[in-house]
């Protein structure tokens, strides 16, 4: 169980991102935040965005167009 | 790579709904993923500065603006583009699609904006050409020149023009 939940459902390019940068702030240290987004370029933006920000992808998955990320704060 | 070591910095010279777009985008996501940013407004883009923004498309400005509409893509031949209350009946269609599909407002993204500090600065030169006043600007944001920007972009990773 993840220690947050982003629903950014419906949401499009950058808001998902944004969003989960606000979300991850009440996040604690290794802590993980959960996402859920129906934008498909989120799958490249939260790689893209957790390689940059050195935060941990620790799993996503997609289910009848729902895309579910798991992110682990470690920056 | 560290985030911390990367900026960016966009001269914004664009001011339609459009087109405020991009440098939007780019900034608060840029600045989502750790990086300073400083946007300087110049010529058309200063007014994306103004407290009460009245943004609309210019369909005479883009030839190739096509929308969705009735299953397929529509544009309007140049002739029409020219016609009194095309832009504004562009304008009203571009913002419900804006809406439907999930897409923050430019209010919205600029507020993003200034929440993630990124650093705004407005031209001078231009607010003097077309004579804008600092009041009816949104709190917060630097007033500078071609200097101001020059020396913040020598320091950038990123610079672009939009």
């Amino acid at each position: 169980m993840a220690d947050h939940t982003l629903d950014a459902k419906g949401l499009n390019c950058p808001l998902p991102i944004l969003k989960a940068r606000k979300a991850l702030k009440d996040v604690p240290d290794n802590g993980t935040l959960e996402i859920l987004a129906t934008d498909p370029g989120s799958v490249a933006d939260f790689e893209a965005f957790c390689r940059q920000t050195g935060n941990e992808l620790v799993e996503h998955s997609e289910n009848d167009g729902i895309y579910q990320f798991l992110i682990k704060k470690t920056a | 790579m560290s985030a911390e070591e990367k900026s960016m910095s966009i001269i914004v010279t664009k001011g339609s709904l459009d087109w405020a777009y991009p440098p939007f985008i780019l900034a608060t996501t840029a600045a989502a993923m750790g990086l300073p940013v400083t946007l300087f407004f110049t010529f058309y883009g200063l007014p994306l500065l103004l407290k009460d923004l009245k943004l609309q498309v210019t369909a005479a400005g883009n030839p190739a603006m096509k929308m969705p509409m009735m299953g397929m893509h529509m544009g309007l031949p140049n002739l029409l583009t020219a016609i009194p209350g095309v832009d504004a009946g562009c304008s009203v269609m571009m913002k419900n699609l804006i809406k439907k599909k999930g897409v923050a407002s430019i209010e919205e993204l600029r507020e993003m904006a200034v929440e993630a500090e990124v650093r705004m600065i407005a031209c001078q030169m231009t607010m003097d050409l077309f004579e804008y006043d600092k009041k009816d600007m949104i709190e917060g944001i630097d007033i500078g020149g071609a200097a101001t920007y020059i020396e913040c972009a020598t320091q950038a990773d990123i610079n672009l023009f939009i």
